[in-house]
């Protein structure tokens, strides 16, 4: 596991720029899938056949990371950026960032600024070094965009790194490609783009493949550091079943039969209920004439920072959880 | 939509007594399982055909007429109600809770409460008692993260009867006012399901030539989700959207309320299709129905918003019952404009004939 | 006794209109005393005569039943009631909720701006008592006057409910619980004379029991009351006023009075003896009747038992009924035991 995290989280792959992680998975797992497909808007879609008389179930796991786009360039070299997706302030203050060309760079704030609350985005900048314009001009143009550099660690059985959301559900997903042996339904892998700027993967591709059953793998916060908000969601004490996020109220009967099966196999899970927020289940739910949906969620502390944190065994939890889940009949 | 059911004619209901049923059955966004349950028996009383899709959308079907192309017009009143939701439970046994749809902290202190846990159990919404608070903060409103609900059970109890993403309504029956009003929880968007039965009522007086939809939809209060589906589904020619509009009251501005005794209100605007909002108050003016009209300058809070854009585009329409303290559990409204509403909509059906598809296109 | 308290709570009885009140307490008690009469302010007085002949000693028992309320100041006009609390409500408990005014407990409401027309920094302020209103109904001043005038009371619409493991909701358990209390102490037979008061206005300065005790002049006092429960969510253990299902609650000391040491200590003894569950008061705020007691003429041994309530005065105060068990067998033990 630890390998396949610190290969997916340190690949580049922001909103729109999905073209290197999605290379990345598809060589992860391309043996052991019938068929891979590529569409339009770049999702990457692996699928494997079920028995005959199961369910068309889409898994989707959204393998886009969030960014800091350049919008502009100035005289001295420094940059100006817009953000892809969720980031904050706090987050990005005096963090360091990379280019897809490697390229790398840490990000500041303009000095006169006294209170941190006053600090937004548009005041902040990023700088890669160069002395000038031309210079900076020469590495990276208006449009590009970069991540949060952090090479994976581990500590206590616990992984740290960037990009955890969500190419730890990205590896969830890859490892039950993996250990499927009989799979009864037919199980549509898919792993989206564009999700941290409003789940677009995720609505073409439920279109597209128009399954009976969704299942989003996506990080969920928690609350188990001092002072969190309430939630009931601690990192290592499961993988979480989604009720309801800001995107979606999951369709009881699915978060009822991921409690089964979860109790089947008897190992740890946890309830979610995220008050903010949303997953690829947001769009695959409305799709069409609707489609019945849940999501399983994985633990993760400092979710859209630099350094977000999961658990080794609530991976690997979630894991036998798809499983089971795909290995036995959907019965909604 | 898979219609299996075949109706026979029932018993015949009245609104109110409707009402006051079906805003005791809970029907939290997402879990509106048990409510449409009963929507769909009532309606089987006067539809054709009735069923329930995945999502629990309830469908009625009324077919009428000899004209070839008839229309396909889809009514939409929502039945999922704001409520609350168990988001942890504390080593003393109290409830903390989010809410589903949006809810003002400030109804919440001293409300009655069920959490259907592994069964229904009633409860009182707390906080700190207000002499234990800090000097000052009498001002400011409780906020919802120092609330908890109490079941009056041990701690252990709770842990076993009650899970975290378990759904919370409010206790609040259906209580009859002065003039025909009527107080009560989730009468948003119940009483439009009481204004679609009026209708189905009226159309059985009535000749009239459409394929008519009535759909009782789900989750609209977390984004207009059950109308997406089902507008989908049905794909209508015309769709109707049947909501509740502000009611005017002291504490709100006038210009964004409307008069609780001059009848429901026709919404117009860009959301709204111009050529069927005009036939509508037409017919308003025909028959001599009163009504009022409100303006909304873009989308609505409504299933209308969904649907106008599913599909190929929906011609839709909206009509709306004046209710004041929308999102409490004292939402009040006037019966008289249930029955106008009705009433008003089946005259706009069977306004419909032979030539319709060329009338409404543009 | 649990109907006994049905009765109590769902009756209105807003300070200054406790008719209903008194009316329900007079029938329940007329057959288990001597005496039952109304002084001039309204408070219910009950003489039970002892069985020792020689004894002269009189022990007051005091419970008000008065609760807390509103009462109707104008009518605006566009029918809509303006009011004020009466007693002691903190205005935040009081949006979304239904109430009963006047005589004929007209069915009213009290709303808010739907949060749809909100900024979401109103949701933050409390909204003030001055800003509210109820609506009936009504269309306009003419006709809400024809059903309510200036000066009716209103109380909040709340039924009893058992619930929760032994656990009751309803309105006005301060001092319902209190008065039912007492009832059910008024069916045994005691050594000494017993004066049960039932007493109006402790919700607006404690108004009645000063009357009633210059008019008693007892040797011994007890004020049985519903006191506020703070072993909720959110609060630390020391700052617990009582806790709920502990027992009766006995007061050292709060805001109105010191309680008389030896009573206290023979309460703690009896608790003992007898086998009741019993705990101290933590609090020392709050004030009830013992305030005006203790202090009538050349003073009464003075000493409060109290039912803990949660979210007291509100419409869902809380209480356990074994607590309320536990009171009545505190307060017959002290009738009996007191020497």
């Amino acid at each position: 596991m630890k390998d396949l995290l610190k290969k997916l989280t340190e690949t580049y792959g922001p909103s729109g720029n999905e073209e290197e992680i999605r290379r990345v998975i598809e060589e992860e797992m391309h043996e052991y899938v019938d068929e891979i497909d590529i569409d339009v808007m770049g999702n990457l879609i692996a699928y494997k056949k079920g028995n005959g008389q199961g369910k068309k179930v889409m898994l989707s796991a959204h393998m886009d990371q969030i960014g800091l786009i350049v919008t502009h360039i100035d005289d001295n070299g420094f940059l100006r950026f817009s953000n892809v997706g969720g980031i904050s302030v706090l987050n990005t203050i005096n963090g360091r960032v990379i280019f897809k060309n490697g390229i790398m760079g840490t990000v500041s704030y303009e000095e006169e600024i006294e209170n941190i609350k006053d600090i937004k985005l548009n005041r902040m900048y990023i700088d890669i070094g160069a002395s000038d314009r031309e210079e900076a001009t020469e590495k990276v143009s208006i449009g590009d965009v970069a991540v949060y550099y952090s090479p994976l660690a581990e500590s206590n059985g616990r992984y740290i790194g960037g990009a955890m959301d969500n190419r730890a559900g990205c590896a969830l997903l890859i490892k039950t490609i993996k250990e499927l042996k009989d799979c009864k339904n037919d199980a549509y892998f898919v792993f989206t783009v564009q999700e941290e700027v409003g789940l677009r993967g995720a609505k073409t591709s439920a279109y597209a493949i128009n399954p009976d059953v969704g299942i989003a793998v996506d990080v969920t916060s928690t609350g188990d550091t001092p002072k969190a908000r309430t939630m009931a969601v601690k990192l290592g004490a499961g993988p979480a079943i989604k009720v309801k996020d800001g995107s979606v109220i999951c369709h009881p009967k699915v978060k009822d039969l991921m409690i089964d099966r979860a109790e089947d196999i008897d190992i740890p899970y946890q309830i979610e209920v995220l008050e903010w927020g949303g997953t690829d289940a947001g769009a695959i739910h409305l799709t069409r004439e609707g489609i019945p949906s849940g999501a399983v969620s994985i633990p993760c502390r400092y979710v859209h920072s630099a350094n977000e944190m999961v658990d080794e065994k609530d991976l690997e939890n979630g894991v036998k959880l798809l499983v089971k889940i795909l290995e036995n009949e959907i019965e909604l | 939509m898979n219609f299996k059911y075949g109706c026979e004619e029932g018993d015949s209901v009245e609104s109110k007594d409707f009402l006051a049923r079906l805003i005791d059955i809970p029907g939290v966004s997402g879990y509106e399982k048990e409510v449409s349950k009963e929507v769909s028996e009532v309606f089987k009383g006067y539809c054709d055909d009735v069923c329930i899709d995945d999502f629990y959308n309830v469908y009625g079907r009324k077919t009428r007429g000899t004209i070839e192309d008839k229309p396909k017009i889809m009514l939409a009143a929502h039945i999922d109600e704001i409520g609350l939701m168990v988001k942890d439970i504390d080593d003393k046994g109290f409830i903390k809770f989010t809410t589903i749809g949006g809810v003002d902290q400030r109804i919440l202190l001293s409300q009655e409460v069920i959490v259907y846990g592994r069964e229904p159990l009633f409860g009182v919404i707390g906080a700190k008692p207000p002499h234990l608070q800090e000097r000052g903060e009498r001002g400011t409103a409780v906020k919802i993260e120092d609330m908890t609900i109490d079941l009056g059970l041990p701690p252990q109890k709770v842990k076993e009867l009650v899970r975290v993403g378990d759904i919370i309504t409010f206790k609040s029956p259906l209580v009859s006012m002065q003039n025909n009003f009527v107080n009560g929880k989730s009468l948003d968007d119940r009483a439009s399901v009481a204004v679609m039965l009026e209708t189905m009522k009226e159309l059985d007086k009535l000749n009239f030539n459409a394929d008519v939809f009535f759909v009782a939809t789900v989750q609209e209060e977390v984004g207009v989700r059950g109308a997406t589906i089902s507008t989908y589904g049905v794909n209508p020619d015309i769709g109707v959207a049947i909501d509740v509009t502000h009611g005017d009251t002291p504490d709100s501005p006038k210009e964004e309320t409307n008069e609780m005794n001059k009848g429901p209100v026709i919404c117009i605007g860009p959301n709204l299709h111009p050529k069927l909002s005009q036939q509508l108050i037409d017919v308003a003016e025909d028959y001599s129905l009163q009504y009022q009209l409100e303006v909304a300058p873009g989308p609505t809070g409504t299933d209308a918003r969904a649907m106008q854009i599913i599909r190929d585009g929906i011609p839709t329409l909206l009509m709306e019952i004046p209710l004041r303290y929308m999102h409490t559990t004292v939402e009040t409204l006037n019966m008289d404009n249930i029955e106008k509403a009705g009433r008003i909509i089946a005259f706009f059906i069977a306004s419909m004939e032979e030539g319709w598809r060329e009338w409404l296109s543009y | 006794m649990v109907e006994l308290l049905r009765k109590l709570t769902e009756a209105r009885g807003v300070s200054g209109n406790e008719d209903e009140v008194r009316d329900i307490i007079k029938g329940e008690i007329s057959p288990l005393v001597d005496k039952v009469y109304t002084d001039g302010i309204g408070n219910l007085i009950a003489y039970k005569k002892g069985k020792s002949p020689d004894n002269k000693k009189r022990i007051m028992l005091c419970a008000h039943m008065d609760e807390v309320g509103f009462i109707i100041t104008s009518i605006s006009e566009n029918g809509m009631l303006k009011f004020r609390p009466v007693g002691g409500i903190d205005p935040r408990i009081l949006i979304s909720k239904r109430v009963h005014i006047g005589k004929n407990r007209i069915p009213g409401v009290l709303g808010i701006k739907a949060i749809h027309l909100q900024e979401p920094n109103e949701r933050k302020n409390a909204v003030k008592v001055e800003q509210m209103y109820i609506d009936i109904g009504a269309n306009s001043k003419e006709e809400a006057a024809k059903l309510v005038k200036l000066g009716d009371y209103a109380i909040f619409d709340s039924k009893m409910v058992e619930f929760g493991e032994n656990k009751i909701k309803a309105k006005a358990l301060d001092d319902r619980v209190g008065c039912a209390v007492l009832i059910e102490v008024l069916k045994e037979e005691y050594e000494y004379d017993v004066y049960a008061c039932f007493t109006v206005q402790e919700e607006v300065g404690l108004r009645g029991a000063g009357v009633a005790a210059y008019h008693v002049e007892p040797d011994i006092a007890m004020v049985v009351e519903g006191t506020t429960c703070s072993d909720v969510s959110g609060v630390d253990e020391h700052m617990y006023s009582t806790i709920m299902g502990s027992g009766p609650a006995i007061t050292i000391m709060d805001g109105s009075s010191i309680s008389n040491k030896k009573l206290v200590d023979m309460l703690k003894a009896l608790g003992d003896a007898k086998g009741i569950p019993y705990q101290l008061k933590k609090g020392t705020t709050g004030g009830n009747d013992a305030g005006m007691i203790h202090t009538s003429k050349e003073g009464v041994a003075t000493c409060v038992v109290s039912v803990p309530c949660r979210y007291i005065h509100s419409p869902s105060s809380v209480m356990d009924k074994s607590d309320f068990k536990n009171t009545i067998e505190l307060v017959k033990e002290f009738v009996k035991g007191c020497e």
